[in-house]
């Protein structure tokens, strides 16, 4: 992917709708550009792309863009994606969740979808909070974190969403962060290209709910510590287990090629009205 | 036209399936469970041979959400699901209701509450089918008593949800569902079809959600050149969420109106001998047969007896009870619940007609002499 645009990314806002909800100092603006950045590096006619969310902060996100656009209900945005996509295979179906969104309420549908490798592009907006309720924790915020539905410490383990995707069948998994803002647009529109089910978990800060709760004020502090804390997965390879504690992996986690479900499905349907030609015969 | 056309023995969920392809279905989502099961084992069948597409979810919730996305990519949509189910379904079913996506939910209903009695029949779910979602919605409810029944009013319930734009429940028992009996299928060129309405004017000029004197707005599909916005949040007629006092009143009397406006194209009742009935029953479903083996049975015996068998229970048909109720001292309703529709009944009734429930909740139907004897009271 080239650093330049073909399109500015007004080209794909419906800036009427602005200003947008999203707190200042929040990542949630910088994941979205990298999104359309993606977008624009795939050429796609906007026609042609369906943003599905949830609900949340992230879930909002549908509403500024100039595609087809659906904001659900909360957890099912693969779930009516899937319908989308169903019908309309030629339809590049985008989901923009967060990480409650994805990895609690909707984390049933998330893995289903991965386990039949439909082509849906998932972008998992991930601040480690219920921003849009105040600052409760969610099955991605870290253990020991503050949370207003943690006041002695979060006590629960988050999920490795990228692993637990890959291993549920997706065809791409990657990770990347709102200080990585270039790798995670590229990681974005790899994603995108991808036949199968693809899924990215975009790091983002969330000050005003996670950060000041935890010791990081503001959003320059949350962009250092993803920046210290992101480990590219080529240098991640030649560290022990221990050097890697504490940070987590970014760039391409899984790719691989598996057949995708409405191609599956057309096959399905092409032998379904063969074998009645025949019977009829 | 893939139903084999002409006589048939079929099941009456067999005759749902065969229904809604024939009324145009082209998706189906579900998730296994009884006794609902044959609906979506018959579509995965049948459905790819016509192009459609079937789907085992990996949860009721999935199910309704993937119909609704098929719906506004669409397609004609329906999920089937039984009790513990239908309760899964409401959240999508006000999202469908208030952005007024058409989709057909099948509820066959079996005893409950929670897990109750899987395999057995009740007709519990009927204030669920109304109110089951929360907030006010417009919604329509269907109920047929005979398996063809069930295969002509699926397809009402098709044209119905296109049309205005409403989900349709339609809403089944376990002995519909699972019984066998003859049904007459038609020819393809018989069976009229509805298409919701789609935008005639330009991209730029759409506002999705303004309606014209219909109360319906035109719907575009996704990917057909009309970039527009879908959210479950209170919405203005551009379709974007708003929290302005004025719109969100808007919003709830326009979807009001509009049920009520629907209200006469999709009541169908039939009435037996209520013209110089004394003594009526009004029922549906399983019910509805006993009913009118009891009205028959009272005839013969010479009490003026007559039937309301309701194949739409929401909208409530009470113009049809009202007129009923100005002539006869009394209505029977029975039902295989503690006494639901009965409360309806008697509010349309207001006082002019003595109105009795009978309530059977033994997981077994309400047989013609129980109906016959308390016609026998009145």
């Amino acid at each position: 992917m080239s650093g330049a645009m073909a399109m500015p990314v007004t080209h794909y806002l419906r800036t009427s709708k602005m200003p947008h909800i999203w707190c200042a100092g929040c990542g949630h603006g910088i994941v979205l550009g990298a999104v359309l950045r993606a977008i624009d590096a795939n050429g796609l006619d906007k026609d042609q792309v369906c943003v599905v969310s949830g609900i949340g902060c992230a879930s909002r996100a549908p509403g500024y863009l100039d595609f087809n656009t659906l904001h659900t209900t909360h957890g099912r945005a693969i779930a009516f994606a899937t319908g989308i996509k169903m019908v309309k295979p030629e339809l590049k179906v985008i989901v923009l969740t967060g990480d409650g969104d994805a990895a609690a309420i909707g984390g049933n549908h998330l893995i289903h979808a991965a386990r039949r490798n439909i082509g849906i592009t998932t972008i998992c907006f991930n601040n480690s909070i219920y921003g849009m309720t105040n600052g409760q924790y969610s099955p991605m915020t870290p253990t020991g974190s503050l949370a207003s539905t943690a006041p002695y410490g979060n006590i629960e383990e988050p999920f490795d969403l990228c692993e637990l995707v890959y291993a549920a069948g997706a065809s791409y998994v990657a990770r990347g962060t709102a200080y990585h803002a270039l790798l995670l647009s590229k990681l974005i529109a790899k994603a995108i290209a991808t036949d199968g089910f693809s899924f990215v978990e975009a790091i983002t800060q969330c000050p005003t709910y996670y950060g000041r709760r935890n010791n990081m004020k503001s959003a320059v502090e949350m962009l250092k510590w993803q920046k210290e804390h992101a480990v590219p997965v080529a240098a991640a390879a030649k560290l022990s287990p221990d050097e890697l504690a504490c940070k987590f992996k970014i760039g391409e986690l899984g790719a691989r090629a598996r057949p995708e479900y409405t191609q599956r499905y057309a096959a399905l349907i092409r032998a379904a009205q063969d074998e009645g030609v025949e019977k009829d015969a | 036209m893939l139903s084999k056309v002409g006589t048939r023995l079929m099941q009456g969920d067999e005759a749902c399936a065969e229904g809604a392809i024939a009324a145009g279905l082209r998706f189906f989502a579900g998730y296994p469970i009884t006794p609902s099961t044959e609906i979506a084992e018959e579509l995965a069948l049948v459905l790819p041979k016509v192009g459609g597409k079937f789907m085992q979810m990996e949860d009721e919730i999935a199910s309704i959400s993937a119909i609704i996305g098929a719906s506004l990519a669409g397609a004609k949509s329906m999920t089937a699901t039984s009790g513990p189910g239908f309760s899964l379904k409401q959240e999508g079913i006000g999202f469908a209701a208030y952005t007024e996506v058409p989709c057909v939910i099948v509820n066959v209903q079996r005893v409950g509450p929670s897990t109750g009695v899987p395999t057995a029949p009740a007709q519990g779910d009927v204030m669920q089918a109304r109110w089951g979602t929360h907030g006010d919605h417009p919604i329509v409810v269907l109920c047929p008593s005979s398996v063809a029944e069930t295969f002509t009013l699926i397809v009402e319930a098709f044209n119905i949800s296109e049309r205005w734009r409403i989900p349709v429940i339609f809403l089944m028992d376990e002995i519909i569902a699972h019984m066998r009996e003859k049904v007459v299928v038609p020819d393809a060129s018989e069976i009229k079809l509805v298409e919701r309405p789609r935008p005639k004017v330009p991209p730029d000029a759409y506002l999705p959600y303004a309606a014209g004197e219909d109360l319906v707005p035109p719907m575009a599909d996704f990917g057909s050149g009309y970039r527009y916005h879908v959210t479950g949040l209170t919405h203005d007629e551009t379709g974007f969420p708003t929290t302005k006092g004025s719109e969100v009143d808007a919003l709830t009397r326009r979807l009001d109106a509009k049920m009520r406006k629907a209200a006469p194209h999709v009541t169908f009742v039939d009435e037996f001998m209520v013209d110089d009935a004394d003594v009526a029953v009004f029922a549906y479903g399983v019910t509805a047969r006993a009913a009118m083996r009891a009205v028959r049975d009272a005839r013969a015996q010479g009490l003026k007896a007559g039937l309301i068998k309701a194949k739409t229970l929401w909208p409530f048909p009470e113009g049809h009870v009202r007129r009923v109720a100005e002539r006869a001292r009394a209505i029977v309703v029975p039902e295989m619940n503690m006494g639901q529709l009965v409360l309806e009944v008697e509010r349309a009734s207001a006082g002019r007609a003595r109105v009795l429930g009978l309530s059977r909740v033994d997981s077994e139907p309400i047989t013609p002499d129980e109906i016959l004897a308390t016609l026998q009271e009145v």
